[in-house]
């Protein structure tokens, strides 16, 4: 009796101190706790391609351009624009009374300087800076583009959701050597970022920015529309263990975990407290990467051969479960249910997998055991599992498998090394990108085909070039739309990767919050019941 | 005995160095590229090249040896690659929630073993002993992250007693600081209770036979006087050291226990930068362990001349 005594005396204290640290409930009502996908290690979202970094940038800066939910471009920060000379000649009008967190007034001569600083790092912002013979601010509010020939894609380029975004910086800072980290975080967006309650590794907390001025019109969608902040503060909270975060949303000491590990959504899922939701229609389309440098993935006849052996519903469930709402396994180089999407050439992915076709066609083509060694990211636990997926598909049609399993930082170091696998090099490795990352050709790195210049793997694809470039040139959706068509029975002709399926990543938070955009994780618009 | 603490903390310095250069030497071969990890997976070669370039990578061993080397003697550990961060800034951020939950264990740890130890010495061949034998073999053997994850299911999210993560500063108030290192302290301690009991059981065994125990008895004396006062204080220098040799094991226990309930300290810290390879932070981490554990041994030392006054240095 008296042990008993003692631990509900002990637990009596415990819990008024607990409500007082608004441990154990939602938190205040404005104050936002979220625990984001990783650490938020670099603040500056042109020197890396980092998801984090690019959802802490739309919290701190605004862009010219919205994205919306129908993979539009929206003025955002833009007022508006004016194109003329068939097109060679865009100008870019300026809101009014748009501030920087310092105070100082935004300016088209900031503008410039951060698109040139972005287009540096950017696929389609260096195609964007290759066709402008001057970029200006001919007055405080007016940026004028002036293009060696037209772009139709001007416009999108500004508002891309997939890193870098063409945040817009002050110009001071927006002259930084896009390799090096500005040194001062001066946002243009909804909230400040509170450097001084910063502490790597743990927390980074954010403060509604009272002078930001929402666009008065629209309807918000993803990253366009009006901006209305409903929230005073927002802190993220890094938690890496996943049983952490997990327990940490349960119990109600954080509102919302972006992205819960899939063995753990059933549990969620039970919780009544607990709203699980896909806010990224476009996903994660895994892929298998191939080096293109040696065999025997130098020919593209054994790399072609390999799509008829690619089971995208097996890949997907080691990533996620069997839950067949949570993944895809029609996907082609474009994800299904964007604009590009097509069916050409996909009956290459959906027909029979027929193994033993498969191990003919790349005896024919001279596949003679040589060894291929897979770079495996064994501390990332879904590419782990399209990795083993990947191994076992390769030595069921009959190739001899090498696993060299390690930390993705090391895997990386030995994915930029071009010698051949027995030196320290590579065949093949596997990762995600999200959709929004392959959704057209300007974004998707992994098919350029510029040889040594490419992305990792440096195919050579001269045909798929010059219809990358068609396809910047394209007046409207339907050409483009026509274009991708093609460009899609060559990248299945050329085979750089193949497509392993789509997952849905579903994000948790505490009932009662509503107001969440669709797209990357978003704070504008947000708010408690 | 000052001229002995003066010659063992100059010591330290050649450990150092000597540590110094193993830890920069083995991140020099280790494979990794934090440039890589800064540019992210759809940068292309060229962009990690160039990042590798402005973060002085490609330069020589010798060359980035000598400007760490140097910087440390000026007292300037470097800046974090990721960050942009001072090191120094990073520990300070870093070393309370780990100095609390190390103390917190250590105490916890201590004032519930060595009574464990002298009760099951005492008591040998009993209940009471193999109750405390097998909860040895116990801690011994269940991981610290089962321990932690046990412990956060039924005291945090069943029961709802204690918080299930995180860390409240020491300045925030006791009852919040505390709150929030019970269960990682239990977690943290259950290994280091299981050895400490187990050695001082072992030690309070031998010490029980001796004579002069036989005589404390002859004259009288009372069983916790002959335990406490008599026993234990002869059995303490062994303990000692194992307690100071645990602090190691503390060390080491407190990355995954830090991980388990989100509590944000040093061992974190130290996870985090080896799988980014943010070498400054490592190699500064690294350096601090090093040094508090030199220092660990040198206290435990001093410790040994007030428990056996024979001992002199």
């Amino acid at each position: 009796m008296r042990r008993r005594h003692l631990l509900a005396a002990a637990t009596a204290a415990a819990l008024p101190a607990r409500a007082a640290l608004g441990q154990g409930t939602a938190g205040a009502a404005r104050v936002l706790k979220f625990v984001p996908q990783a650490d938020l290690a670099v603040l500056d979202p042109i020197v890396t391609t980092a998801y984090v970094t690019r959802h802490h940038g739309f919290a701190v800066w605004d862009t010219l351009y919205g994205f919306t939910q129908d993979y539009a471009a929206e003025p955002q920060m833009a007022e508006g624009h004016s194109v003329e000379n068939d097109g060679r000649r865009v100008t870019i009008r300026l809101r009014e009374g748009l501030k920087f967190h310092d105070g100082e007034p935004v300016r088209a001569a900031d503008c410039v300087a951060s698109i040139r600083r972005w287009g540096a790092r950017d696929p389609l912002g260096q195609v964007l800076l290759a066709r402008t013979e001057e970029l200006s601010a001919p007055d405080d509010r007016t940026i004028l583009f002036r293009l060696s020939r037209p772009f139709p894609l001007l416009l999108d380029a500004l508002a891309k959701t997939s890193p870098p975004v063409c945040f817009i910086m002050p110009e001071r800072l927006a002259a930084t050597d896009p390799r090096q980290p500005v040194q001062e975080i001066v946002g243009s967006g909804p909230f400040r970022f509170l450097a001084d309650e910063r502490v790597p590794g743990r927390r980074a907390v954010y403060e509604r920015f009272a002078d930001y001025v929402p666009r008065a019109e629209g309807v918000p969608t993803w990253t366009a529309g009006p901006k209305r902040v409903h929230l005073d503060r927002v802190e993220w909270h890094i938690m890496p263990d996943t049983a952490a975060a997990s327990a940490a949303l349960q119990a109600g000491d954080v509102d919302w975990w972006e992205n819960p590990l899939g063995e753990l959504q059933p549990q969620l899922r039970r919780n009544r407290n607990i709203v699980m939701e896909i806010l990224d229609p476009t996903g994660f389309v895994g892929i298998a990467r191939f080096n293109t440098l040696h065999p025997p993935f130098d020919r593209a006849v054994i790399r072609r051969a390999l799509l008829g052996a690619v089971d995208q519903e097996a890949f997907m469930t080691a990533v996620i479960g069997s839950d067949r709402s949570l993944w895809r396994d029609d996907v082609g180089i474009f994800p299904p249910g964007t604009p590009l999407a097509n069916d050409e050439g996909m009956g290459v992915l959906t027909g029979t997998r027929d193994i033993e076709k498969v191990k003919r066609e790349i005896a024919e083509a001279g596949y003679g055991g040589e060894k291929v060694v897979l770079l495996v990211a064994n501390d990332f636990p879904t590419l782990a599992a399209i990795a083993n997926v990947g191994a076992e598909m390769l030595r069921r049609v009959g190739m001899e498998v090498e696993v060299v399993a390690d930390q993705l930082s090391a895997l990386l170091q030995r994915r930029a090394r071009r010698e051949a696998p027995a030196a320290g090099g590579w065949n093949m490795f596997f990762t995600f990108w999200s959709g929004l990352d392959l959704f057209n050709p300007g974004v998707n790195q992994a098919l350029r085909g510029t040889g040594e210049r490419a992305w990792f793997g440096w195919p050579t694809m001269p045909r798929m070039e010059e219809l990358r470039a068609q396809w910047f040139d394209a007046p409207d959706l339907a050409a483009q739309q026509r274009l991708a068509r093609d460009i899609q029975a060559e990248a299945l002709r050329e085979a750089p990767y193949l497509p392993l399926g789509q997952y849905f990543q579903a994000t948790a938070y505490r009932r009662g919050l509503s107001g969440m955009l669709k797209g990357p994780p978003l704070f504008w618009n947000l708010q408690r019941a | 005995m000052f001229a002995y603490v003066v010659r063992r903390i100059l010591a330290t310095i050649p450990v150092m160095a000597v540590v110094a250069l193993f830890v920069f030497s083995l991140l020099y071969v280790a494979p990794g590229d934090p440039a890589a990890v800064i540019a992210g997976d759809q940068a292309t070669p060229d962009d990690v090249e160039r990042i590798r370039q402005s973060l002085g990578l490609d330069r020589p061993y010798l060359v980035r040896f000598g400007a760490w080397v140097f910087d440390i003697m000026r007292g300037d550990l470097g800046v974090s690659i990721f960050t942009n961060l001072p090191v120094v800034t990073m520990i300070q951020q870093r070393i309370e929630p780990t100095l609390s939950l190390m103390v917190v264990t250590l105490i916890l740890a201590v004032s519930i073993a060595v009574p464990m130890g002298v009760v099951a010495a005492w008591k040998v061949g009993t209940w009471m002993d193999r109750a405390v034998m097998g909860f040895a073999v116990l801690g011994f053997s269940v991981p610290v992250f089962v321990v932690g994850y046990l412990l956060a299911y039924v005291f945090a999210l069943e029961l709802d007693w204690l918080p299930v993560q995180g860390y409240t500063p020491f300045s925030q108030g006791f009852v919040p600081w505390f709150e929030n290192l019970i269960l990682p302290a239990i977690a943290l301690g259950s290994v280091y209770i299981a050895l400490i009991a187990r050695i001082t059981r072992a030690t309070m065994l031998e010490v029980l036979q001796q004579d002069y125990i036989r005589t404390a008895r002859a004259k009288g004396a009372g069983q916790p006087s002959i335990l406490f006062l008599h026993a234990l204080k002869n059995a303490a220098v062994p303990i000692v050291t194992v307690i100071g040799i645990g602090i190691a094991l503390l060390i080491g226990g407190a990355v995954v226990t830090e991980s388990v309930f989100a509590i944000p300290g040093l061992g974190r810290l130290t996870v985090d930068a080896i799988l980014r390879r943010d070498y400054p932070v490592i190699q500064g981490v690294v350096l601090l362990f090093s040094f508090v554990y030199v220092l660990v041994n040198l206290v435990i030392d001093l410790l040994y001349t007030l428990f056996d006054p024979r001992i002199r240095y």
